[in-house]
């Protein structure tokens, strides 16, 4: 079965709102995640730290640059995830609109690429269009 | 909404509507009618306006159309009085008992009374939501045979009177036996094709996959189902590396182990970990053997005494000449074809399994290293006469050629 993940992706009002409503949001979390578990279709879930504990290292000039904090041009935060194995996308939307959610929030679905799948060749290499926009 | 979206609703509700209605209606041939007159009515209905909870529809839907035909049963009886009662009662279904539900769903599937053919078309079906189409595929049957047999076992269910309920603790666990055995056959049907020219249908192993995986949520408690989680999860981890490009198996000793499904080998070794509580059970042995391989960083460098001693223990515990056979394979790995040969001349002597394919195929594997060429010739050709799988048997008379 193909694997999906569901990203989920918050705004700082939707952020401010689950912190607001954790213990409620937890609960009904908790249960999604038994829910998937017995149709076993679950294989792991993590939700990640506050945004402002990252660091971004930033590849647009010569050398990587490390700074504090969350990227600064996207007012949409990867918030966590969930890793699902199902028949198919539909399958995997289907999980995705009945996750636990407040309102502002967005989940992303991408399929995982299987071990024996490569990028198409035809892209262009990552070094050059890093290189290319740094010099832009 | 399309087709593909009523699939997805009915793969993730199917079990529980089922469960739901069976309990409502005591009949469990009328709620899996009921439910799937629902689908039907989703597959034209929600293309033109989609339902807002789509799980709510087809509950509800289904629901309508069990009422309808106990209505029908009634009045061909003439018991009007039953009208009298409001079946809609169970509005609020209780999720625990929906968990207990689809477990009784599982065991009536698996239900002693039936064929094993059986079991395993009403499981697909009942439990994991497959169309008669779809198992008709898996199983390369006809649709009508695979819906004469689920026709044929839903009323064997009737006859018998099996009760919509678990079975009592004491019973439980031998039953629990049956329902492992139906899901392990659905796995290995997908995972090496008894017949056909394709070498794995990983969409049925898979689904024997979610099968055990929802049964270890509802049986935690219970060594062996994590055992048959863990040897699934660990032999469909090597699934990527099985089949070449053209479709032609490549052997255990010539797979890419990089391209081995890695997260589902951490799995399988931490359902490895729970089926271990009790020391390990037949499936729990067989798992201990596949993470034997899936550990090891190539063929020479595997603990083969380990896999002898495993497979000594599931030949104590679960005796079969497949696994002796397996056994055999090990300790020429371990101590080398002499060893070996003794131990497959044996079953050879007692015919222990008359008309295999396997038994000549490690028979000619071991002439060859023993350098009895001509003997190994014989054996492999004999092998792939046997083989039904036209992929497997290719590889044998490729092997056998190369003897000349």
């Amino acid at each position: 079965m193909p694997k999906y993940m569901l990203i989920m992706r918050g705004t700082d009002e939707s952020n401010a709102a689950v912190r607001s409503g954790f213990e409620e949001l937890a609960a009904s979390t908790y249960k999604y995640i038994e829910d998937l578990v017995k149709a076993g279709v679950f294989v792991e879930a993590a939700g990640l730290d506050e945004p402002d504990q990252s660091v971004v290292v930033d590849f647009s000039g010569q050398t990587p640059v490390v700074t504090d904090g969350p990227y600064g041009e996207t007012k949409e935060l990867f918030g966590g995830y969930f890793l699902l194995d199902v028949a198919s996308k539909q399958e995997a939307v289907e999980w995705a609109q009945r996750m636990p959610a407040v309102t502002g929030s967005k989940v992303e679905i991408r399929r995982v690429a299987g071990d024996d799948e490569r990028p198409p060749e035809t892209a262009e290499p990552a070094g050059t269009a890093s290189e290319s926009s740094g010099r832009g | 909404m399309g087709p593909a979206e009523v699939e997805a609703v009915w793969r993730i509700e199917s079990a529980r509507i089922v469960a739901a209605l069976t309990r409502f209606t005591g009949d469990f041939g009328l709620a899996e009618e009921a439910a799937q007159e629902a689908v039907a009515e989703a597959l034209v209905a929600w293309p033109l306006a989609a339902p807002d909870s789509p799980a709510g529809w087809l509950m509800a839907t289904a629901r309508r159309r069990a009422i309808d035909a106990i209505r029908r049963r009634a009045a061909l009886k003439d018991r009007h009085a039953l009208l009298a009662v409001d079946p809609v009662v169970n509005e609020d279904v209780d999720p625990d008992r929906i968990d207990d539900d689809i477990l009784a769903l599982m065991f009536i599937s698996c239900h002693p009374v039936l064929s094993p053919e059986a079991r395993v078309a009403l499981t697909l079906r009942v439990v994991g939501g497959l169309s008669t189409e779809e198992i008709a595929r898996a199983f390369l049957v006809s649709v009508p045979t695979v819906q004469a047999r689920i026709t044929r076992a839903k009323k064997t269910i009737a006859a018998a009177g099996v009760p919509f309920e678990l079975p009592a603790a004491g019973e439980r666990r031998d039953r629990l036996g049956g329902v492992l055995s139906v899901l392990y056959v659905i796995f290995t049907e997908g995972s090496t094709a008894t017949s056909g020219d394709r070498l794995l249908r990983p969409d049925v192993a898979y689904e024997a996959i979610r099968l055990a995986r929802t049964l270890a949520a509802l049986q935690p408690d219970e060594p062996e189902v994590h055992g048959l989680l863990a040897l699934c999860e660990l032999t469909a981890a090597r699934f990527p590396a099985r089949t070449a490009p053209d479709g032609s198996a490549v052997l255990l000793e010539d797979q890419d182990r990089r391209r081995w499904d890695h997260s589902a080998i951490r799995r399988g070794l931490a359902s490895l970990v729970k089926a271990s509580s009790r020391g390990l059970g037949p499936y729990g042995l067989q798992a201990a053997i596949a993470a034997a391989h899936a550990t090891a960083p190539s063929v020479e460098a595997t603990d083969w005494d380990r896999i002898v001693v495993l497979y000594e223990a599931l030949g104590r515990v679960a005796p079969s000449p497949v696994v002796e056979l397996n056994r055999a394979v090990a300790v020429a790995m371990a101590s080398g074809p002499a060893q070996a040969l003794a131990i497959v001349d044996e079953l050879v002597a007692l015919d222990r399994l008359p008309g295999s394919h396997l038994l000549p195929t490690v028979r000619g594997e071991l002439l060859v290293r023993l350098g009895r060429r001509s003997e190994a010739r014989a054996e492999l050709e004999l092998a792939a006469r046997l083989c039904p799988n036209q992929r497997e048997r290719s590889v044998l008379l490729h092997k056998a050629a190369e003897l000349e």
